[in-house]
């Protein structure tokens, strides 16, 4: 198994369940065990999580990639200490992000429920091999990037966690924006997009959005 | 031989014989590996120990360089696997006494000496041992801690059963004391066992005696036996080792305290023409050196480590970072001195060094431990093994070996691998206990099979039906997990998790012993799940697979917690914490272990043809070896002709005719009937997998596909194009293979040179090529020393770092300096200059010792260029799925104990395109690299992983994206009755996983390694959750 198998779910997962940091260490670029490559793969994957969970709220150095081979035990020490003083420093997951628990919690689950679509973007528009860390750092760090995420996902994610929070109990538009940070512009037009999907209804009497029936 | 003797001798089964193939004498590294091979080749094979237990010296070691594996950990799983083999028969503790008979039919007399032990009924309880009132010196570990009168020779030991020192025993010194006697309750004890003696039949035989160490005792100046804190360096490994005399602290004799400063002294025994020293080079100390240097340093970051050498003799693969990483660590010094151990101060048994460096002169320097690294002696009995197999013996006491084929003795039929041909270290050991594998199975090829059973286990139960049933096993791996995490507390809390039927605890559990102790709780407590908190499944994973399948379930049910690596290493001062977070690993492995499926690995028949690629001696040897072993091969050659590199090789250091030894074998393999050469060829395409290869050639301008079950890569290397030193610019500037064809060819301005210049390393050890070319040391001594038959008057130079004349190579050097070749030391950052002067040229070097310039005027210039590696690398790396070095060698899959092995299966490697070496290390790793490939080419099927990739129809929305990543093309769409879908070729698939974390709906999945097994751990590791 190589270190390309590292799911975004596994990550999320991790979070979701109280972790208040996520270490993937894998083999150096260019000594892969395979033939594969993979940890270019690791690489994109975690790279592409982090911006995921930025966008959610949650510190993205919370996830740490290293490389480290079998023989380098002191530095895998040294990298273990060091993120364990960094994380310390943050404080629990949420605290830093000054996240309740309940928006954590919708958020995470926002995210994984995007897993797939983000998956199928990802092969589709986002997939890049470079040979060195620093082309990836900079291809995420880019103008053409952040466009494609913002038009690819940003939205996505944003109906993703409106519906979660629907789910709860209707709420108004400006409610929602508060609970999620988001502005409102922008709510109100996921929320006329997805009641034009059929996914929302506007309950006239109480002013607020519910999921709709069957959604 | 005649083949109605072979029938004879197998036919006749009238009488109790006992009747084997190959008698291997020595259970150490080489010999286990030999056994291996052979036994997986179709042969019957006697293994004999004089020692109590297998393992040799490698069992004493602590780590292995350059890699830092735990020695044990890497030896020890071999042990259980050659006491498993239906095909080996373990007989330690006896010697050979006779010899009698002639190749492909030995008669052998063995005489197994008494252990007061009936080894059938001891279970290796250890009551014995407890109860013995006599303490002796440990003899596993040097001495330094105490043992009893019985005792077990090491925990892992193989049989794991005591034996009586007779010297010490007061029964069988004084008739006094049976306390042992009464304690053992399985009666196994017999004070009375007399020597047994037993007759072999055998075709061949294999001697793999190993090495002494040289014995510093002998020669009173270096204070060791008198001064408490003078230790060899093999005491010094068993003090690092944890199942060591102080439990893996760095302790010193005489206070047990932790030394701050230590010093190590090299070259004890070696390299010294001196009463009670060897001429010859060690080869090794060098390396285990700087291995326990930076041990020492993980030990204790703080201490003080001071390394007294000569040359720093770092010409293996890798060897040159390593060196680096030594010498790079705070506080550790390389001092270039001769030293003399000054003395023992009385207050605090310290001892004092004496050394002079260029700047400060003679000094004295206080240390609170010395290490010795003391050199390889030949086996101590070495007469008497010479005598009892009429061989002869070099004149180091080593065995005689042929360079042309190391691997021969002077008696038909009788095989020498290991240090027994002189120095060697691990990979070295292995690769020629692979060639006599070869080489006897060219010899008794006919018998192939005949002798040989396969390996039966029991029938696997269906467990399909069955509640889980988790059985959890805690070793303590000696002192390494029992001194840290608190193990019945872990037992405990193990028996209290979900699913958990039994939880139990041993000692070892890679000791065969305790391994089938594991195997029959599963039968008897019907368990169909086995979690093993221990080390690691690097190491021991096909061990305790292997243990599920004897006891009945399915392999793939085996789940390793590694709570020592992940836990007890790391935590040792943390206790408390340590525990705990023991069983936090132990719950995440019993919820991954609930949810293992039993998997199918399946058979794949073997195409019985092998493909060689490269013609130099590396390629023929391997090919021909093959063809010898009675199957079909195709050897490759990019050239029109064979030879490579070695046609520009004329003679040898140790008087070997390279050109004669290239006709001879270039001859053999045309004339092969079963070998076809093609040369001028190109590899165009490569499909396929282990056993199956399909490799599309273009030869002589015809285009051909081969159908091969294995591949040998043996590309070899080229000679470094040097761009300094006015090379290219004066033609009076050569390389050393130029001077080589100049000395041969007898050129007029050779002939007529006054003086010569020659320069090391040029083109390595350098930051662009950080490896050391091995071979061109020796190379100038070889030339130098020819140049000195021509003209005895020639002033001839060697401009050097380090003289890396390893081995027996150094008596030629010693001669060299006798012959009054000059040879001066530079440092790198102040490297010679080469300028024109006049008609001749002018060698300007800084001279270390005076500190002033040096001019040497010079009519040649030779430059010892570095060896390169082949260019076509990279490209038989993609066609074969093989991965290289930094450096653009071949990475083997495992630098210590599968040197010639490949990562991906059915690919193997020999000659230069490993690392450079010497012609007679080339032959000897051919010969390894077709003894390897015969292990699969003499079988009818190769097994395939089970943990591999398989589609779920019903989720895949043909995206693609599993396709796209998989380099191994192992994922292709099929038509099916729902559409286009993915569809896995198993025998492709490596089981990376790359495809699984692409997939956006999981349909695609990893076998053993899926979503819900790897949810299950993350889920449980997380305490907080779990209980709230």
């Amino acid at each position: 198994m190589c270190t390309g198998r590292v799911d975004i779910a596994f990550v999320l997962r991790a979070f979701s369940n109280g972790a208040d940091g996520v270490f993937v260490g894998g083999c150096w670029p260019g000594e892969c065990h395979y033939v594969t490559e993979g940890n270019y793969d690791t690489l994109f994957n975690m790279l592409f999580t982090k911006k995921l969970l930025e966008q959610v709220g949650i510190n993205p150095d919370r996830l740490r990639l290293e490389w480290i081979a079998a023989s380098e035990g002191s530095r895998y020490a040294e990298v273990m200490n060091n993120f364990g003083k960094q994380l310390k420093g943050l404080g629990p997951l949420g605290s830093s992000e000054e996240l309740d628990a309940k928006t954590l919690k919708l958020n995470l689950q926002a995210l994984t429920k995007l897993i797939p679509y983000a998956k199928l973007v990802e092969r589709e528009r986002l997939r890049v091999r470079f040979k060195t860390e620093q082309e990836y750092l900079e291809y995420f760090a880019s103008d053409e990037f952040n466009r494609l995420f913002e038009e690819l996902l940003v939205d996505k994610l944003a109906i993703s966690q409106i519906m979660l929070l629907l789910r709860e109990h209707p709420l108004s538009a400006r409610d929602i924006a508060k609970n999620l940070g988001i502005n409102p512009a922008a709510v109100s037009k996921h929320l006329s997009s997805s009641s034009r999907l059929g996914l929302v209804s506007f309950d006239e009497e109480q002013k607020c959005y519910a999921l709709a029936a069957g959604a | 031989m005649d083949n109605s003797l072979v029938e004879r001798q197998l036919m006749d089964t009238s009488v109790d014989r006992n009747l084997g193939d190959v008698l291997i004498v020595g259970g150490g590294i080489s010999g286990i590996q030999a056994s291996l091979d052979m036994a997986n080749s179709g042969f019957r094979v006697y293994l004999v120990d004089k020692a109590p237990s297998l393992g040799g010296k490698m069992s004493q070691l602590d780590k292995t360089f350059p890699s830092n594996d735990c020695s044990m950990c890497i030896e020890s799983p071999k042990f259980i696997e050659c006491s498993r083999h239906p095909n080996i028969e373990i007989i330690t503790y006896a010697e050979v006494d006779e010899v009698a008979g002639e190749a492909g039919d030995f008669k052998v007399k063995v005489t197994k000496k008494p252990r007061y032990i009936l080894e059938d009924k001891c279970t290796g309880c250890n009551i014995c041992v407890d109860y013995c009132p006599v303490k002796i010196p440990d003899p596993f570990n040097q001495g330094l801690s105490e043992s009893k009168s019985v005792h077990i020779y090491f925990s892992q030991a193989e049989p794991l059963v005591t034996y009586v020192d007779p010297e010490t025993c007061l029964y069988l010194k004084e008739g006094k004391c049976q306390i042992c006697v009464g304690v053992c309750k399985p009666n196994a004890i017999d004070l009375h066992q007399k020597p047994e003696q037993i007759e072999l039949e055998v075709g061949a035989i294999l001697l793999a005696p190993g090495y002494d160490t040289f014995d510093p005792k002998l020669r009173t100046d270096f204070g060791y036996g008198v001064m408490e804190n003078v230790v060899t360096s093999l005491d010094f490994e068993r003090i690092l080792c944890s199942t060591g005399p102080y439990d893996g602290n760095l302790l010193r004799p005489s206070d047990k305290t932790h030394p701050q400063k230590i010093a190590w002294i090299q070259c004890v025994g070696s390299r010294q023409v001196i009463p009670g020293g060897n001429s010859y080079c060690s080869a090794v100390c060098c390396t285990y050196t700087q291995k326990q240097v930076i041990l020492a340093k993980d030990h204790d970051n703080g201490l003080d480590a001071t390394i007294f050498h000569n040359d720093i003799r770092a010409h293996g693969k890798d060897f040159e970072r390593f060196y680096q990483r030594a010498e790079k660590l705070d506080d550790v010094r390389f001092i270039r001195s001769y030293v003399t151990i000054g003395r023992e101060i009385p207050e605090n048994k310290n001892v004092t060094i004496r050394y002079s460096t260029l700047d400060e002169g003679v000094k004295e320097e206080e240390f609170d431990l010395v290490v010795l690294s003391v050199g390889l002696n030949p086996p101590k009995d070495v007469e008497r093994l010479a005598t009892t197999f009429d061989i002869e013996l070099n004149e180091h006491g080593f065995c005689k070996t042929d360079p042309r084929n190391p691997i021969l003795t002077t008696r038909a039929g009788v095989f020498v691998s290991g240090a027994f041909q002189g120095p060697a270290d691990i990979p070295e050991a292995v690769v020629s206990a692979s060639a006599a594998d070869a080489q006897i199975g060219e010899l008794l090829n006919k018998r192939r099979d005949r002798l040989s059973r396969e390996r039966v286990y029991p029938e696997e139960r269906d467990t399909s039906e069955e509640e889980l049933k988790i059985g959890v096993v805690v070793c303590h791996c000696g002192a390494n997990i029992g001194r840290v995490v608190d193990i019945p507390a872990l037992v405990e809390y193990s028996a209290t998790l979900p699913n958990v039927s039994w939880a139990g605890e041993n000692l070892f559990a890679c000791s065969t012993e305790n391994a089938n102790q594991i195997s029959k709780q599963i039968v008897e407590k019907g368990l169909n799940r086995l979690v093993l908190a221990a080390c690691t499944p690097r190491t021991h994973e096909p061990l305790f697979r292997d243990t599920c399948r004897e006891a009945g379930i399915n392999q793939y049910f085996f789940e390793f917690a590694n709570i020592r690596e992940h836990c007890s290493w790391v935590h040792s001062k943390e206790k408390e914490k340590a525990t705990e977070k023991a069983k936090d690993i132990v719950r995440m492995s019993v919820a991954r272990a609930a949810h293992l499926q039993p998997l199918k690995e399946f058979d794949l028949p073997v195409n019985k043809t092998a493909l060689v690629i490269g013609g130099g001696p590396a390629g023929m040897t391997s090919a021909l070896s093959m063809a010898e072993q009675g199957f079909e091969v195709y050897l490759l050659e990019k050239e029109s002709e064979l030879g490579g590199m070695a046609r520009n090789i004329h003679y040898t250091l140790d008087g070997m005719d390279v050109q004669e030894y290239l006709k001879g074998l270039t001859r053999k393999v045309y004339q092969h009937s079963s070998l076809r050469v093609l040369t001028d060829c190109r590899i165009d395409d490569v499909s396929g997998y282990v056993g199956n290869f399909l490799t599309s050639v273009t030869a002589e301008g015809r285009v051909r596909e081969i159908a091969h079950g294995i591949v040998i890569i043996a590309t070899g290397a080229e000679e470094h194009r040097p761009t300094e030193y006015l090379y290219g610019e004066s033609d009076q500037v050569v390389t050393q293979l130029t001077l080589e064809a100049e000395i041969v060819q007898q050129s007029d301005r050779v002939q007529k040179a006054k003086n010569l210049v020659m320069i090391q390393c040029v083109g390595c050890r350098q930051e662009d090529k950080n490896y050391c070319s091995r071979v061109c040391c020796g190379q100038a001594v070889k030339n130098a020393l020819k140049l000195k038959e021509i003209n005895p008057e020639m002033e001839i130079s060697i401009l050097f770092r380090d003289m890396r004349t390893y081995g027996f190579k150094e008596d030629y050097y010693r001669e060299a300096a006798d012959k009054d070749i000059k040879f001066i030391r530079f440092e790198p950052d102040n490297k010679p200059v080469v300028e024109v002067a006049g008609d001749g040229l002018q060698v300007t070097v800084p001279d270390l010792v005076l500190g002033q310039k040096l001019e040497l005027e010079a009519d040649l210039v030779v430059l010892s260029a570095a060896v390169n590696p082949s260019d076509s690398g990279p490209d038989m790396a993609r066609f074969y799925k093989c991965s290289m070095n930094p450096d653009g060698f071949f990475q083997e899959a495992h630098v210590k104990l599968r040197p010639v092995d490949f990562g991906s299966d059915g690919v193997f490697l020999c000659g230069t395109a490993h690392y450079p070496k010497h012609i007679s290390e080339t032959i000897s790793q051919a010969y390894g690299a077709a003894g390897r490939a015969v292990t699969i080419l003499s079988g009818e099927t190769v097994t395939a992983s089970g943990s591999v990739c398989d589609v779920n129809v019903h989720d895949c929305i043909s995206c693609g994206a599993c396709i796209t990543c998989c380099n191994y093309d192992a994922i292709e769409f099929v038509e099916t009755p729902y559409g286009k879908k993915a569809k896995v070729k198993e025998i492709l698939c490596k089981g990376d996983g790359l495809c699984n974390a692409k997939c956006p709906t999981g349909a695609i999945y990893l076998k053993h390694y899926t979503d819900d097994e790897i949810f299950a751990q993350i889920d449980q590791a997380i305490r907080e959750e779990v209980t709230s």
